[in-house]
């Protein structure tokens, strides 16, 4: 693979190597490297664009390049995953000659969709979606190796392809790039994967605590009563107190009690 | 035991940074991050059966954004080794497995938001050199977090397994409840998070409540067919 190579543009986007499209993506999995309570990601896209900077026509020593990175290493707040949107079109952007302030308007005005699409679509959907369904494999008896593998390989392929799909989206696309966010996937996804995620709930949950309770099975009417209480307490008491502190409450008393008796 | 805490310290430190800084591929899930330290302990099953337990928790903490939540990479190593260690599973066991992961994963929240005070920082500190578009500076401090944040991860694993696998194993000692209660009692608290965590994230989703009791008649279905 050399530096000559090319990712196949559409008609009208130029041509990006695939060696700097390579190191931006390498380098996007690590756009939360250094995420701060000043600047959120903006030091991480700063990092993940500088590959594509180097393209510049006056080099890496000139002023534009040095503007534009700390153009770039600003504040910026998006899905890290969907990030990758804004990355490619950021690049597209500076490498087209773009006016400072229209890409500064642009990085502005990215934040807040990247930010609650992915939340809705990767957060709240795909990752509890490959979790539940990794649970109902386990609940089903699936080896150790089944459970993870099917686990890492689901995750990572939506994971993966998404991050990938965006860079070069946003290239494609350029600061035109918002039409993008009205695929289908981003629309009507977070609803059809939270239905498969509720699905796989409902399967995975008895599942999963039939396998983990093992011997003593013959309890499970109660676990399942118990179980049905306690979802019922969680959601009651929903911004007073989180479940898993809850829970570490819960085992220290029943720690305790098992102990001192 | 230090033979055994420097692998899983450093799997600690690997799964702790993947949580945020690189590369999110949710190796630090604990269904995977338990296994694996089950795995280094010769025990990966034990370690796959306390991961699902803890990931049934963890689907209430997802990484949403600015919000501060609890680091599972780290606590599930912990958890997981602790449980693994004592492979005839006896009572208490699981429990202490479980308690030792969640007091982690506390404390592991509390350094994630003090390394991003720390990043916060650092960018401060190199604030000329970023204003300026020092390709150095932009560099440096990306790495400098994602290093320090593979120490944070390093430092926590191996200092609460040092802490807490002794007094685990000097609890199940004097463990006086039932085992199967004791399992009982674990799968009802983390399945009720599990089910409370389902209600949050997809309740206000068309039709989705249909599609749980659906899920549910067929995972009732097969768990009583088995």
């Amino acid at each position: 693979m050399t530096s000559t190579a090319a990712i196949a543009p559409p008609a009208d986007a130029p041509r990006l190597p695939v060696r700097t499209m390579a190191a931006m993506f390498v380098r996007l999995l690590a756009i939360q490297g250094a995420w701060n309570y000043e600047t959120l990601l903006g030091n991480g896209v700063g990092f993940c664009i500088e590959p594509a900077l180097r393209l510049l026509p006056s080099g890496i020593h000139s002023p534009e390049f040095k503007a534009a990175l700390a153009r770039e290493s600003r504040y910026f707040n998006a899905h890290p995953y969907l990030a990758s949107i804004a990355l490619g079109a950021l690049a597209r952007a500076e490498l087209d000659g773009e006016p400072p302030a229209r890409i500064e308007r642009f990085r502005t005005a990215l934040c807040g969709p990247l930010g609650s699409v992915g939340d809705r679509l990767v957060w709240a959907g795909w990752l509890p979606f490959c979790s539940l369904a990794s649970l109902a494999i386990f609940g089903l008896g699936a080896t150790t190796f089944a459970v993870v593998s099917f686990f890492l390989l689901t995750y990572n392929a939506g994971h993966l392809g998404l991050r990938l799909w965006g860079l070069r989206t946003g290239w494609k696309h350029g600061l035109h790039v918002a039409s993008a966010l009205g695929n289908p996937v981003f629309r009507r996804g977070p609803q059809q994967i939270g239905r498969l995620a509720a699905l796989a709930t409902g399967i995975a949950i008895p599942l999963a605590l039939g396998r983990i309770i093992g011997p003593g099975r013959n309890l499970i009417g109660g676990v399942l009563i118990g179980v049905a209480l306690g979802s019922l307490l969680i959601v009651r008491l929903r911004n007073r107190i989180e479940g898993w502190r809850l829970s570490l409450v819960v085992l220290a008393v029943f720690v305790l009690l098992s102990v001192i008796r | 035991m230090i033979i055994e805490l420097v692998p899983l310290a450093l799997l600690g430190g690997v799964l702790g940074l993947d949580v945020v800084s690189f590369p999110q591929a949710m190796i630090s899930r604990p269904l995977v991050a338990a296994t694996l330290a089950g795995g280094l302990m010769g025990q990966a099953p034990s370690g796959l059966l306390i991961g699902a337990a803890l990931e049934l928790i963890a689907l209430e903490t997802l990484p949403f954004g600015a919000s501060r939540y609890p680091e599972w990479g780290s606590a599930s190593v912990v958890g997981g080794a602790i449980f693994a260690t004592h492979p005839t599973h006896p009572a208490g066991a699981m429990t202490l497995g479980m308690l030792a992961a969640l007091a982690t994963t506390w404390i592991g929240g509390w350094t994630m938001v003090k390394l991003r005070q720390m990043n916060a920082h650092w960018a401060a500190h190199w604030r000329q050199g970023l204003e300026a578009g020092s390709r150095g500076t932009v560099t440096t401090l990306q790495l400098t977090g994602m290093t320090a944040d593979l120490a944070r991860g390093v430092l926590l694993t191996a200092i609460a397994y040092s802490v807490l696998s002794p007094m685990a194993n000097a609890c199940i000692g004097v463990w006086s409840m039932d085992a199967r209660l004791s399992r009982a009692l674990i799968v009802t608290t983390a399945a009720s998070v599990a089910g409370g965590a389902a209600w949050k994230l997809f309740h206000s989703t068309a039709g989705a409540r249909w599609f749980f009791v659906g899920g549910l008649a067929i995972g009732l279905f097969m768990l009583f067919a088995q």
